[in-house]
């Protein structure tokens, strides 16, 4: 199963076991620009897996007030890079509407998927990665999935948990990334990182659709190198798993942190801030980041951008070599 | 299919004011444009229009006087009804005046009066079932008063102390109340409306036999949530009223560098949405308009928009010095000739159900109340439990108990140089 077929199982799934649940957004009804919603106004119906109007702050807003009175809401931007217009409605309103009613009200119904990330040929609004956005906003849980196995457990637990989600889906592995998936209903906790891969020279963080780039990269530094790397995939970036981390880099002693978002104020900054306070002892090497440069995404230069196998590969070596 | 259908499908009896009836149009045939959008009517003289030809009319009951313009249109109230709803009024502006006067005191670090809108707040409540949700703006503590708010919880709101429904996590006003189906009040301004829309359509799907009232001024109008809103409600088919309460301003904005389209009704037609406009100071009119709209709203599963044209007779809050964007005159030709509360005790005392006496005794009384429940609510305490765990996230996340460790260990050694709390 791709990922995107895994996203679109996870659906089912999740409005077959709950009559409440809701599916919104542009060209939803069809199937969805990615295809992610195929199949589901036909199963579902009409009323419960339905078009909206062009507007990503009435979907955002709608949703949450769908959330509110006691629908589960899965709303879906068509890209993350049009997800700016809802933001007031995520930050200020999605994100605070428990906390402001002294928990009588809250929207923890709703759940919004969004596809980001660098597909090649998207060019600035195509492209972006905006977590870090989001991140920055307590009361929200951000959720990335790098696989497809990943993507329908995480996403199954995500629309049932009590909290308000955003819910990034690297659009690069819709159709590029395959795995043996499960058609049963599972869940995959939103609080505990994964171990991908265990080692014992340096640490390598990243989410979605880096986690490819660093296994590659990774690879090529066992084979010329000899380094043993422990891979970890964050899964959830808000909350994101300290714990894990932080007794990875104090076992290793060195940490690379990427991601394909803008270094300056990326997550990485705030990993990076973590790690050095919980494994200041510990570190042998100052911690490398490898993120997209402080520009806006490019388009005929997105080769050079993007922080690629080789940029990763670099900055492992440079850490085990400090 | 005339051009004019799409605006007579919409308009209702309240408000037929609505079309182009002295423009003339060619009568040639229809012809497709577009497969998907349908036929359209041929015009062979070409014009541009910025408005309709005659304006929204105003739905009225009663006129300054309290006198009912039309016999057909005499209120169906009980004088039990009529003098609680009046009472309410009453209640509301009393407890202005005095949480106001804490503000000035420096009791309370703001407050918003709801002077001048008394009516719609009323008028408008006094229509709704229990069960209707409501989502308001900022200036509608009256139809939580009505749904039985108390003053107490009032007060302990403006407060932010323990007993705050909200955990002192709002500035003053920013009431809710699950209990009373009054979802909790957020600064940003529109935010709510598309919610309402949301809330609306989960209510219908969950086939509750009850309608979203959503609450909003004319200048949260001019924001993109007001027009996404009103269109996903359109096409989504949601039972929800949305009542603009056009009280002139938005803080010194006056509508008329607000917009200048025909005020926030014309808007409804153009999303195919039934509206009515009405004089928000008749307390009859609001709560027959409300009445209608409740009626379309359930029954028909759709929208309703309600533009009831008010005054906003104080500061826009205690931040605010109204005096330097407007006269004085201005606001006492209001309140000599508009006023809400006078309308409504004019219209009592004519039917005999009220007098001098009963005026006195229930401002007395209400002051009695408002200031007792006042010293209670600033007796309280805040409760630095209620701040930590937030019921931020549904499971608390490690990080915020490590921060939460990290403040109470610091209020260890300096806790005296923070506010008192128990």
């Amino acid at each position: 199963m791709n990922l995107v077929g895994a996203i679109n199982n996870a659906l089912h799934i999740a409005l077959d076991t709950d009559p409440t649940a809701i599916l919104l957004g542009e060209d939803v009804g069809f199937g969805g620009v990615f295809r992610a919603a195929v199949d589901l106004q036909e199963k579902f119906g009409k009323s419960r897996v339905f078009n909206t109007p062009l507007c990503e702050q009435g979907i955002a807003g709608f949703a949450v007030g769908l959330a509110s009175e006691g629908s589960t809401a899965i709303a879906e931007i068509q890209f993350a890079d049009y997800i700016f217009p809802a933001f007031d409605q995520i930050v200020n309103e999605a994100a605070k509407y428990r906390f402001r009613s002294g928990g009588q009200f809250d929207c923890g119904k709703l759940t919004i998927r969004t596809p980001y990330g660098a597909v090649g040929h998207g060019g600035l609004y195509h492209s972006q990665s905006p977590e870090a956005y989001f991140t920055h906003t307590p009361g929200l849980r951000v959720i990335v999935p790098r696989s497809p196995y990943q993507a329908k457990g995480l996403l199954l637990s995500s629309i049932r948990c009590p909290d308000p989600v955003i819910f990034f889906e690297p659009k690069a592995l819709y159709r590029a990334s395959k795995e043996l998936v499960p058609v049963s209903d599972y869940e995959i906790s939103l609080f505990n990182a994964d171990v991908v891969m265990e080692g014992s020279d340096i640490t390598v963080i990243g989410y979605g659709a880096q986690l490819g780039v660093l296994e590659k990269a990774c690879k090529k530094a066992r084979e010329e190198l000899n380094i043993s790397t422990e891979i970890i995939d964050l899964r959830s970036l808000l909350p994101w798993d300290k714990e894990t981390v932080c007794k990875s880099v104090m076992k290793t002693g060195r940490c690379v942190i990427s991601h394909e978002a803008p270094l300056t104020s990326g997550f990485g900054a705030e990993l990076a801030a973590s790690i050095q306070k919980e494994c200041f002892l510990s570190l042998e090497a100052p911690i490398e980041r490898v993120c997209g440069y402080d520009t806006p995404f490019p388009l005929s230069h997105e080769k050079f951008y993007v922080p690629d196998y080789l940029k990763c590969f670099a900055a492992i070596r440079r850490c085990i070599q400090f | 299919m005339s051009r004019f259908a799409p605006l007579l499908r919409t308009s209702w009896r309240l408000a037929r004011s609505c079309g182009r009836a002295s423009r003339s149009f060619a009568s040639s045939p229809d012809i497709a444009v577009h497969p998907n959008i349908g036929r359209f009517s041929s015009e062979l003289d070409l014009q541009f229009i910025s408005r309709f030809d005659e304006p929204f009319l105003t739905f009225r009951v009663m006129d300054e006087n309290g006198n009912i313009l039309d016999p057909s249109l005499e209120p169906d109230v009980s004088k039990e009804k009529c003098q609680r709803m009046y009472k309410t009024m009453v209640e509301l502006n009393v407890t202005d005046s005095i949480l106001y006067q804490a503000q000035r005191q420096g009791r309370l670090s703001f407050y918003m009066t709801n002077y001048g809108e008394e009516a719609t707040h009323i008028g408008s409540a006094a229509a709704l079932e229990d069960e209707d949700v409501v989502f308001g703006q900022y200036r509608e503590a009256g139809v939580l008063l009505w749904r039985g708010y108390s003053m107490q919880e009032m007060c302990d709101q403006c407060v932010g102390n323990r007993d705050d429904s909200n955990k002192g996590r709002m500035m003053p006003v920013h009431y809710g109340s699950k209990r009373h189906n009054f979802h909790t009040i957020s600064s940003p301004l529109a935010t709510q409306l598309p919610q309402a829309a949301g809330a609306a359509y989960a209510m219908k799907l969950q086939g509750r036999q009850a309608c979203v009232v959503c609450y909003f001024g004319d200048g949260a109008a001019s924001e993109g949530d007001f027009h996404g809103a009103l269109n996903f409600a359109s096409t989504l088919d949601c039972p929800v009223i949305f009542f603009c309460r056009n009280n002139g301003y938005a803080i010194s904005t006056p509508i008329r560098e607000q917009y200048r389209g025909d005020g926030i009704a014309v808007r409804g037609v153009s999303y195919n949405i039934r509206t009515a406009r009405c004089d928000g100071n008749d307390v009859w009119a609001v709560h027959k308009i409300m009445d209608e709209a409740r009626k379309i709203a359930i029954s028909q599963k759709v929208p309703v928009l309600i533009e009831a044209m008010t005054y906003r007779g104080g500061n826009h809050s205690t931040s605010d010095d109204a005096s330097r964007y407007r006269g004085n005159d201005e606001v006492s030709s209001w309140k000599l000739s508009n006023n809400p509360l006078a309308r409504m005790r004019m219209f009592m005392e004519k039917k005999n159900w009220w007098d001098d006496q009963q005026e006195t005794a229930l401002r007395e009384s209400a002051r009695t109340a408002i200031v007792q429940v006042c010293n209670f609510s600033f007796s309280l305490l805040l409760s630095l439990l209620l701040f930590f765990p937030p019921p931020l996230h549904h499971k608390v996340p490690a990080s915020l108990k490590e921060q939460e460790e990290t403040l109470l260990e610091h209020l260890k050694e300096f806790g005296s140089h923070y506010p008192t709390v128990n």
